[in-house]
């Protein structure tokens, strides 16, 4: 990669590094070794990028297969077998190896940036967690050989990603799928854990001098809220998939209501993991929006305590909250109570955030990059995502909504509308220092415009077909329900996706080769990431930065009127 | 974008309104647990959607008055908060959450704590990988897939409540029109109650994924009169007659003909073989209800369903004593036809592919004298 080319803001030169970035050129097989035995933040982090690309890919495929089949009534492109495979593949695929490892590559590659420190706090464990997630990923897709194949869809499990007991058990489900699936997240967990202990270590020891804990980045303060829940929800399912190993094969009965387990048992592990996960993957997503839209809005973050606050609100609060998925289960009146008015509260400190984005860009001078036009597409459909989440606390409705493509349609939102467009915010952002190019901005405006028009087709119609009674994980649906229409709008908007997608993926590839040169601030930033090369070597930083504000680049920038004097 | 989402509003209150009467609709509800949850949901939804408004509207007008003016070079003034508007945005959703809270809470204690009166009608719900059973324990009926409820009169009420518990996996019992969903699991009695107003045929199906045809176990709830439903009641607690043929021809018959050769093949099915041709042929006159119900007791049929009044009493499957006496077969998906009964006992798997009856592999012959012994079962 080359050298940074353009000229590098003046007033920086403390934490600037001028080191000559040649080397002789290595074998591919260098590079390969390299990149298998690395224990950089950096690397790693874009390890679990790729890795995650790669799956979004997979699963995305499967999601459009799932529209192809829904089209129309009584299709038979998939059969009842493969599609359900298909949904629980879809779904494990894009929470366990598409969320996740693309969040966390993120975290890798940012926290340690941002804090001024050279490395995560521990890089060989960085490492393993790495491989242990890729290993759990590619061991469920193994599954998917074996059986009557491919075509059968082999023996990937059709469990549903929430895989509720008894349906698990060996009496329902001999065979193997549901083994595969309990490895694979019993890997990934592990994974996980070590990656959220990781950054948690790095947050709180790896500071540069002066980064006190009120000055470091909303991303970071949100990375460390995030390892924390990730510790404290991944550990549940992580026992669960134990459990339900030791009833399938030791003889046990936890979840096995033949022999006096509960069913129920099951659900509120799953969702004591379940919930918070919702978190573990949003609060990056705002993390990635709390640096973002004050760059683009040109001022600092609104309300910073308040925001902090707010993250670490939601976490506790959204401990307490997991069996609002639990709602029809048949819990007492006094349960269901309660589970409305803590899922509730969720909405005070995600109004709070909200309104601060708002409020950061209030006065400000707004330009539309195409990081900037996905954090608005984020804040619009966030709201929304939140709206259509206070309908469906409200246990009552949630009894209609409940399991419906409703529900469908507002997870969708969070995770597509809200969390998918910050990461690809974040994508077009942050790519000029990942590789020292710029993403084009003439593709990204169409993937930008592309995925707006598929995004509320497929997703605002298919709230409708949930209000008209169509349950989900069905793989076909009787032709006079008044559905069949909607689908088809619904897969429609999901063509376009598809395209803006494709389209995404080819700026990536083509800007690797082709893009603008991007220099080491290309964006006219303030954090520390900024002040280091494009990409930045291997030690990121020659000498420890030493930081007096939350802006350290803007303080350089603006002597004048300088962060530092009013914190 | 925004006229993205103002069309898919509208789009969205269009298909409501014009189609209110579409068989799942939750806005277009006959009972009083779906009433309550859709004038609560009205509330709702005049809430949120002010909320939005007020919000996009914000939005909309920071990104037009707010935006980047060509040339400009300057930075905007740096603000880094303000504790009066922060303290605001804090406490008028706390307000606006109390205010949501209190009606939902109401709402929960009506429909969950209702009394059950002294005339409730009783039914055990029980759910079955991908079929549903219901018992009638005050009547001692026993029934499947299509689910019989009185009218329910304001004045005099005469609910049904319903005891709902699985033989298996979880499930999920939801007719949108009636009430909102309850689950179906095994080991666990849950319970929920429905008192339609209107009679009629409401539309349904399983809510919780349960298992290869999840997707066909529907549901087929019938509201009668009072008196159609002590009519039903009264039919279905009859014994059948140890398999005597109806004395009336029935109206449909087995689709066998007997004057011509060629529609002794039915259609549909792999061509047979030349030997059961003409044994079908011959032996027209041995397709018989008593043949049938021969066929039935000697083979495996007879472990799975129960026939009362004859010796089958298999629990497994569906109770077939009244079989004819329902609209449909295999849990709502296919009209209950002599066709369809030939199609069903001879390849489960061409209407419900994993469907837990398996393809028996008896011949021809003895397929046509099964579907003659099962359309008498009325
Ligand atoms: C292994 C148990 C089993 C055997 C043996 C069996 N069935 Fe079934 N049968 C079932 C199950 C389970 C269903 C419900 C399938 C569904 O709807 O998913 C069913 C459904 C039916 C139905 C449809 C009932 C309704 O109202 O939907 C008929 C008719 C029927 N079986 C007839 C027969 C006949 C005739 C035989 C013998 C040739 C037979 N079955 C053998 C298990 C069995
Ligand atoms: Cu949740
Ligand atoms: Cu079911």
């Amino acid at each position: 990669m080359d050298a940074p080319s353009t000229p590098i803001p003046s007033g920086i030169e403390g934490a600037l590094d001028v080191t000559p970035q040649t080397r002789p050129r290595a074998t591919y097989l260098e590079v390969l070794h390299d990149w298998i035995v690395t224990v950089d933040h950096k690397k790693i982090g874009l390890l679990y990028i790729g890795f995650a690309l790669i799956f979004m890919v997979v699963a995305g495929l499967e999601a459009m297969a799932i529209r192809i089949q829904l089209a129309v009534p009584h299709n038979s492109f998939l059969d009842a077998r493969s599609y359900n495979r298909m949904f629980t593949m879809h779904g494990t695929t894009m929470v366990f190896l598409v969320g996740m490892p693309i969040l966390f590559g993120f975290g890798n590659y940012l926290v340690p940036l941002m804090i001024g420190a050279r490395d995560m706090a521990f890089p060989r464990l960085n490492a393993f967690s790495f491989w242990v997630s890729a290993f759990a990923g590619i061991f469920l897709y193994f599954s998917f050989i074996g059986g009557l194949g491919l075509a059968g869809a082999g023996t990937a499990p059709d469990i549903a990603w929430f895989a509720y007991a008894p349906l698990t058990e060996r009496p329902f489900s001999p065979g193997h799928n549901v083994d595969y699936w309990a490895l694979a997240l019993l890997a990934s967990g592990i994974g996980s854990i070590g990656t959220a202990i990781n950054i948690l270590a790095t947050v709180f020891c790896m500071r540069c001098p002066g980064m006190t804990l009120s000055r470091i980045p909303l991303l970071a303060w949100i990375y460390a809220t995030v390892s924390f829940l990730v510790l404290v929800a991944v550990s549940p399912l992580t026992a669960a998939q134990v459990m339900l190993l030791i009833d399938r094969y030791l003889g046990g009965h936890f979840f096995d209501t033949q022999a006096g387990g509960s069913a129920i048992l099951w659900a509120h592990f799953f969702w004591i993991f379940g919930h918070p996960e919702v978190y573990v993957l949003v609060l990056p997503a705002f993390g990635f929006a709390n640096e973002i839209i004050p760059v683009f809005s040109r001022k600092a973050i609104f309300g910073y305590p308040a925001m902090v606050a707010a993250t670490v609100g939601i976490a506790f609060i959204s401990l307490g909250v997991w069996a609002h998925h639990m709602f029809t289960i048949g819990m007492t009146s006094f349960g269901n109570t309660f589970f409305t008015l803590s899922t509730m509260l969720v909405s005070i400190p995600t109004g709070i955030k909200t309104f601060n984005w708002l409020a950061t860009m209030w006065g400000g001078k707004l330009r539309f990059a195409t990081p900037m036009l996905f954090s608005v597409g984020f804040l619009f459909q966030w709201v929304i995502a939140g709206l259509t989440g206070i309908m469906l606390s409200v246990s009552p409705w949630n009894w209609q909504l409940h399991n419906s493509y409703f529900v469908v349609a507002h997870f969708h939102y969070v995770l597509v509308g809200a969390i998918l467009f910050m990461i690809f915010a974040a994508f077009y952002y942050w790519y000029p220092k990942m590789t020292g190019r710029m993403l084009s901005e003439r593709l990204g405006k169409w993937h930008f415009w592309l995925m707006i028009v598929g995004f509320h087709l497929t997703f605002d119609v298919m709230h409708i077909p949930g209000l008209l009674g169509m349950p989900r994980q069905i793989y076909t649906y009787e032709p006079d329900r008044g559905w069949t229409l909607l689908n088809q709008i619904v897969t429609f908007g999901a063509v376009i996706q598809a395209v803006a997608m494709a389209i995404f993926v080819y700026n990536l590839v083509h800007s690797y080769f082709a893009g603008k040169a991007a220099g080491p601030d290309p964006w006219d930033a303030w954090t520390l990431e900024w002040s280091t090369p494009s990409p930045p070597p291997a030690y990121n930083f020659p000498v420890d930065p030493v930081v007096a504000s939350r802006r350290p680049l803007w303080d350089l920038k603006h002597p004048e009127d300088p962060d530092s004097a009013f914190e | 974008m925004l006229w993205n989402v103002a069309r898919s509003c509208c789009l969205s209150c269009a298909a409501l309104l014009v189609w209110p009467h579409w068989p799942g609709n939750i806005f277009s509800t006959s009972s009083t647990p779906a009433r309550e949850v859709h004038g609560l949901s009205l509330f709702i939804l005049v809430i949120t959607g002010g909320i939005f408004i007020g919000v996009a509207s914000l939005l909309v007008f920071a990104l037009v008055r707010f935006r980047h003016r060509a040339g400009d070079m300057t930075e905007p003034p740096q603000v880094f908060g303000s504790t009066q508007i922060e303290l605001a945005w804090t406490i008028i959703p706390i307000l606006l959450i109390i205010v949501l809270f209190l009606g939902t809470a109401r709402v929960i204690f009506a429909v969950q704590d209702a009394p059950k009166p002294a005339s409730a009608l009783d039914v055990t719900v029980i759910g079955h990988q991908f079929w549903w059973e219901f018992r009638y324990p005050k009547y001692n009926v026993v029934t499947a897939n299509e689910l019989h409820v009185p009218l329910s009169d304001p004045q005099a009420p005469t609910p049904t409540f319903l005891k709902l518990t699985s033989a298996d996996v979880m499930h999920s019992f939801w007719i949108p029109r009636l009430a909102g969903k309850t689950d179906v699991l095994p080991n666990r009695v849950n319970e929920m109650w429905v008192d339609p107003h209107e009679p009629g045929l409401f539309l349904g199906q399983c809510a919780q994924f349960c298992g290869t045809q999840h997707a066909k176990m529907l549901l087929r709830v019938y509201v009668d009169s009072p008196q159609d439903f002590q009519r039903w009641i009264a039919q279905q607690q009859r014994a059948q007659q140890s398999g005597t043929p109806d004395p009336a021809p029935s109206p449909q018959g087995p689709n066998l003909g007997n004057d011509n050769p060629a529609a002794g093949v039915p259609p549909n099915t792999p061509p047979t073989r030349g030997e059961i041709a003409a044994q079908l042929k011959e032996s027209s006159d041995a397709i018989t209800p008593e043949q049938g119900r021969r066929v039935f007791e000697e083979q495996a049929c007879m472990n799975c369903h129960t026939i009362s009044g004859t010796a089958a009493n298999g629990r497994f499957g569906p109770d077939l004593t009244h079989l004819m006496s329902r609209a449909t077969i295999a849990s709502g998906i296919v009209p209950n036809t002599p066709e369809n009964l030939r199609i069903w006992i001879t390849t489960p798997d061409e209407l419900k592919p994993g469907s837990l009856m398996p393809a028996m592999h008896l011949n021809d012959l003895q397929n046509a004298q099964l579907v003659a012994y099962l359309t008498t079962l009325r």
